[in-house]
């Protein structure tokens, strides 16, 4: 019976651990944030890699979801006569929703995966060492930078996905299926509040948090050479992208009541 | 000068320093031997802080860094310099930028004089037609020679080497233990040598430790070493490996 308990509980209390590891690593660089030197060349460089260079997979992903979107809602609302109601569906979710969590999950793949990938190589190959031999502290070094260009850059991704996607949804709606433009953006202006969008943001910037903070938790521990690295990508890509959707849901809760 | 006062270091069940005793001369070279995996290089990591003991002292110019925070840390960090096994360049950065690094982060020379500074450390090393390289494009002696052009990039006091001819063909071994000793006879800094190549270890040192079963067995100059009873020490040098398990 103990060795059963014992047995089921051993995952949570692994689970618990984790979020505390995570959780001191968090803070560790928070204090490094603010202590000299800035590394504002070190961040800009993590701002083109997290943000830059991710643009063009968020606007194909946000273009080609705006226009299913509005396909498939202009298929369901049609039924009941609500063809002008696709543009302020498109819209709101969007900018409440897919947006942020779409632009979230496409980050982590791109750039959430590449810095395990980078700092768990650093790592087995002694390079973190080599920082600390040399008296610079790669929480300072590595970590710091990617966070704040994780919080920073998901936000203008978010506004690039939520602008794409509405387009996508208008060329679909006005174009394809016939749907008064003025009707679409009509509906959209009033049913669309400041609001929405700015709650998509703050969540778009804790996603951002999310991924920078798991993708280099886990390369910064990462262990055992060429298969230790590919381990720590996977369970980056995973946790992040989980934590993700599980945090959309309490924040949503939390800021749209 | 370095000395290690009862250093106990495990990992999880697996005790590899068990209450180990050193002291290392300074301005010059010990190489500290022992065979593959018995905890030299977790004996070098803890010199510099890199693995913290779980008891003993680490005293380093007469302070025990082990009670050190971080910032004490990385006043005692600068007067090291240390070559890796596999020279730990920066991938992303270019062989100059790679030994440019210390001196932008603690010197506030002006980059022209970095710039000088770094030829002056890859001429000594034979290497400033890879100045531009990028670390992928070079072999593993050309790696190690850009490794310690960067650990003396700032003329460290003390220059600690971990296997510094692991892999290496016999050319390039003897060139790299070449350029340890000019090292050490320019700088006059404290080399400490972590090695399993029996011959390189004779060449280069001034002094001998060897490392077995988490102790420090036998020290002493080349020539107590080669007069050695220990057969510990006999086995090694003469690489007699079933006597040495039978031991």
């Amino acid at each position: 019976m103990i060795r059963a308990l014992e047995y089921t509980g051993r995952p949570f209390i692994y689970i618990f651990e984790e979020f505390g590891r995570i959780f001191t690593f968090l803070i560790n660089a928070i204090t490094w944030m603010v202590r000299p030197p800035l590394r504002l060349r070190l961040v800009f460089k993590q701002m083109e890699s997290v943000g830059v260079q991710s643009i063009i997979v968020v606007l194909i992903t946000a273009v080609f979801t705006g226009m299913v979107l509005a396909l498939q809602t202009f298929y369901g609302f049609r039924m009941f006569g609500g063809e002008g109601l696709v543009g302020a569906t498109v819209a709101l979710s969007m900018t409440r929703e897919i947006g942020p969590v779409f632009t979230g999950l496409m980050v982590t793949a791109r750039a959430g995966s590449a810095m395990a990938a980078e700092i768990g190589t650093m790592r087995v190959t002694e390079q973190i060492d080599a920082l600390y031999a040399m008296s610079v502290n790669p929480i300072q070094y590595l970590v710091m930078p990617r966070l704040v260009a994780g919080v920073l850059m998901l936000p203008f991704l978010t506004i690039v996905s939520d602008f794409i996607g509405i387009m996508g949804g208008y060329v679909v709606g006005v174009f394809l299926l016939n749907i008064n433009p003025g009707i679409f953006m009509a509906r959209m202006v009033d049913m669309v509040n400041l609001g929405d969008i700015f709650n998509g943001l703050i969540k778009s910037a804790c996603f951002g948090l999310i991924l920078s903070l798991i993708g280099c938790y886990k390369g910064f521990n990462t262990r055992g050479g060429a298969e230790g690295v590919g381990k720590a990508t996977t369970q980056t890509v995973v946790l992040s992208c989980v934590s993700i959707l599980i945090s959309d849901y309490f924040l949503t809760a939390f800021m749209f009541r | 000068m370095i000395r290690l006062s009862n250093i106990c270091k495990s990992f999880n069940d697996q005790v590899v320093l068990d209450q180990l005793n050193l002291t290392v001369e300074p301005e010059k070279i010990t190489v500290i031997i022992g065979q593959s995996g018995c905890g030299k290089s977790v004996l070098l990591k803890h010199m510099i802080a890199l693995i913290r003991p779980d008891s003993g002292q680490v005293i380093v110019d007469g302070e025990d860094i082990t009670s050190l925070d971080e910032k004490g840390l990385n006043q005692t960090r600068k007067k090291f310099g240390m070559l890796f096994q596999d020279a730990a360049l920066f991938d992303s950065m270019t062989v100059g930028d790679n030994v440019a690094f210390p001196l932008r982060e603690h010197t506030r020379l002006s980059e022209k004089d970095i710039e000088e500074v770094v030829f002056e450390k890859l001429k000594l090393v034979g290497l400033t037609e890879s100045f531009h390289k990028m670390p992928s494009e070079l072999s593993g002696g050309m790696r190690k020679r850009v490794g310690l052009a960067r650990a003396i990039a700032l003329d460290p006091k003390i220059i600690l080497f971990d296997e510094p001819t692991t892999g290496l063909d016999p050319i390039m071994k003897d060139a790299i233990d070449g350029l340890i000793m000019k090292t050490q006879e320019l700088t006059q800094a404290t080399c400490v040598v972590i090695s399993h190549d029996i011959d390189s270890a004779f060449k280069i040192a001034n002094k001998l430790a060897m490392l077995s079963d988490g102790r420090i067995v036998e020290s002493g100059t080349p020539e107590e070493f080669q007069a050695s009873k220990n057969p510990v020490v006999v086995n090694f040098i003469k690489g007699h490996a079933e006597t040495n398990n039978q031991n």
